[in-house]
This record gives structure tokens, sequence and C-alpha cells, in this order.
């Protein structure tokens, strides 16, 4: 468990960070670690570690998934893109047609979280479609 | 002299009571512990059975707990059995859904090109170094076998 060894600083920080439902495995040269975080911060506080540890990703022997958990009850998220306008789509999957867009920093409604990569939103304007959920920040 | 006697037999009575549990416990706890798979570990006292130990799986332990009950003598058992927990297995998406769920992760990328093969985002191009981190969580979500990341910061 060699990898084991060179991301300890990794999993140590996560078991601290309180991680929910982690799992850390080896299989065939690579490291798997997934869990849940608490918030964001915490998600990138990991990727800062890991950063540390093998900088720049270039290394390949690690799959670092954790996701940020998300109350039930949280109706509306955050635009959090680099700077420009998030498209919403008909459908789940950048081969959909853009049915709108909602403005970087724009909060808009949480319609349904069924898919992980795509949630289905609104925006204050009721334009209804399917956005990419790495670029919303849940707002608890 | 009646007395003395009746005295007597109850002293001895009493204590033919209290040190009969003992042997009675140890064989109960003989019996079970035979019949019970290895790493559990019976305990007896007057008639109450105690498990304990680490074992495969709930089946395991529910029935290491029958196999106690149906022992004549036990009075009850407490089952402080637990089970050994088991490793999530690595999921790792196939290879379509893998391809569309990269083609959408990296499209914000344009100067990252991504390649799919068995499992293995191969990335190639330039990338500037504060959007890698977002990219690689990105990728990282999809359940990929690995990120082969040969991207050169800017």
């Amino acid at each position: 468990m060699a990898l084991a060894d060179k991301y300890k600083a990794l999993t140590d920080a996560a078991t601290a960070a309180g991680i929910a439902d982690l799992a850390v495995r080896e299989q065939d040269g690579v490291l798997y670690i997934d869990g849940t975080a608490a918030d964001g911060a915490t998600k990138d506080h990991l990727w800062e570690v890991y950063n540390q540890i093998d900088p720049n990703f270039t290394s390949g022997d690690l799959v670092l998934n954790v996701n940020v958990a998300i109350d039930a009850a949280v109706t509306h998220a955050k635009v959090i893109t680099e700077s420009s306008n998030l498209n919403i789509r008909k459908g789940p999957g950048t081969d959909q047609p853009i049915v709108g867009k909602a403005a970087h920093g724009e909060v808009i409604t949480l319609v349904n979280r069924s898919n992980d990569l795509w949630w289905l939103v609104r925006t204050n304007d009721g334009e209804e479609g399917y956005c990419y959920a790495q670029y919303l920040e849940a707002q608890s | 002299m009646k007395t003395t006697k009746l005295l007597m037999s109850m002293v001895i009575a009493t204590t033919l009571f209290f040190v009969g549990c003992k042997p009675k416990d140890a064989a109960i706890q003989a019996a079970i512990q035979a019949k019970e798979a290895a790493g559990i570990t019976v305990a007896v006292t007057k008639g109450e059975v105690t498990l304990t130990g680490e074992v495969d799986d709930e089946a395991t332990k529910a029935k290491a707990a029958e196999i106690a009950k149906a022992e004549k003598g036990v009075k009850s058992v407490i089952n402080n059995l637990t089970v050994k927990p088991t490793d999530v297995p690595v999921v790792i998406a196939e290879d379509p859904t893998l391809i569309k769920n990269v083609a959408d992760a990296t499209k914000d990328f344009p100067t990252v090109k991504a390649e799919v093969k068995d499992g293995v985002v191969l990335l190639t191009g330039e990338i500037k170094k504060a959007s890698l981190i977002t990219l690689m969580q990105h990728l990282s979500a999809l359940k990929p076998k690995k990120i082969d990341n040969k991207l050169t910061v800017k």
C-alpha cells in the first residue's frame, strides 16, 4: 500500500475533516478516495492537500471523488462560473439545445437534483432547464 | 440438636445451590462454544449468554444467537457480535457514459483536449493553473478509472 502512504496526509485530512462515508481503496495502481464533505471549503481544502502531495496532479495515481453534501431542504443555488454566464439546456448534456442563461453570481431556483451532474433549475425570468451542477453552489 | 441439623442442612443446600450454577454455566459455555464459528467468544453467567467477536455478515451474527438460544439451560442471549465493515467497491463508469460526461466537463476549457479509453481520461493541451483544480474536480466526479494528466500548466 505504497499509495496509501504517499497520500496519508490527504486521508488524514479527510478523516480530520469528518468526511462522511469515507472510502479509501487501492486498485490497479490507483488510489480511490470517495466521500461526502460537509461544505465546499472542506472539499477545496482536501484538493489543496492533494495538490501539495502531487503538484499539478500529474501522477495519475489518485481519483479524489469528494462531493459536497446538500441539505434536501435547499431550494436555491448560486451560479459559480469563473465569470461567464451559465447555459441552461433543454436536457442533461452539452449536446442539448440552450434554452436560457443564468448570470455569474445569480441565485436561481433548484427544481430537481436527481441527476448528480445536471440539475434542473428555474431562473427568476421563469426559464427552466438543466445546468451543469459543478457551476452551481447550493445556498443554505 | 434439631435446630443445628436444620441449620447445617440449610447451609449445605445453599452452598450446593450457589456452587451448582458454576458447572452448569461452564457446561453450557463449552457446548455453545463448540457449535459457534471461529472468532466468536461465548461467555455464560447464570444461564445468560454473551456473544462477542467479529463476524463477516449480519446473517452469521443472527445464526450465532440462534445457536446459543437453542442450547438447553440458556435463559437469554446478549448478542454483542460486530459485523466486519465491508469495503465499498470502486465504481468505474462505462466508456460511453464517461465520454459524454468528460465532453460536458471539458467544454468550458477550450485549450484542453480529452480522450477516453477503457475508463482512462487522457488530458493534453494547456491550462491555466487556476483552472486546473476546477477541471480535475469536475473530472474526478465522473468515476474515471484514472486521469492521465499531460496538460501543460501555464
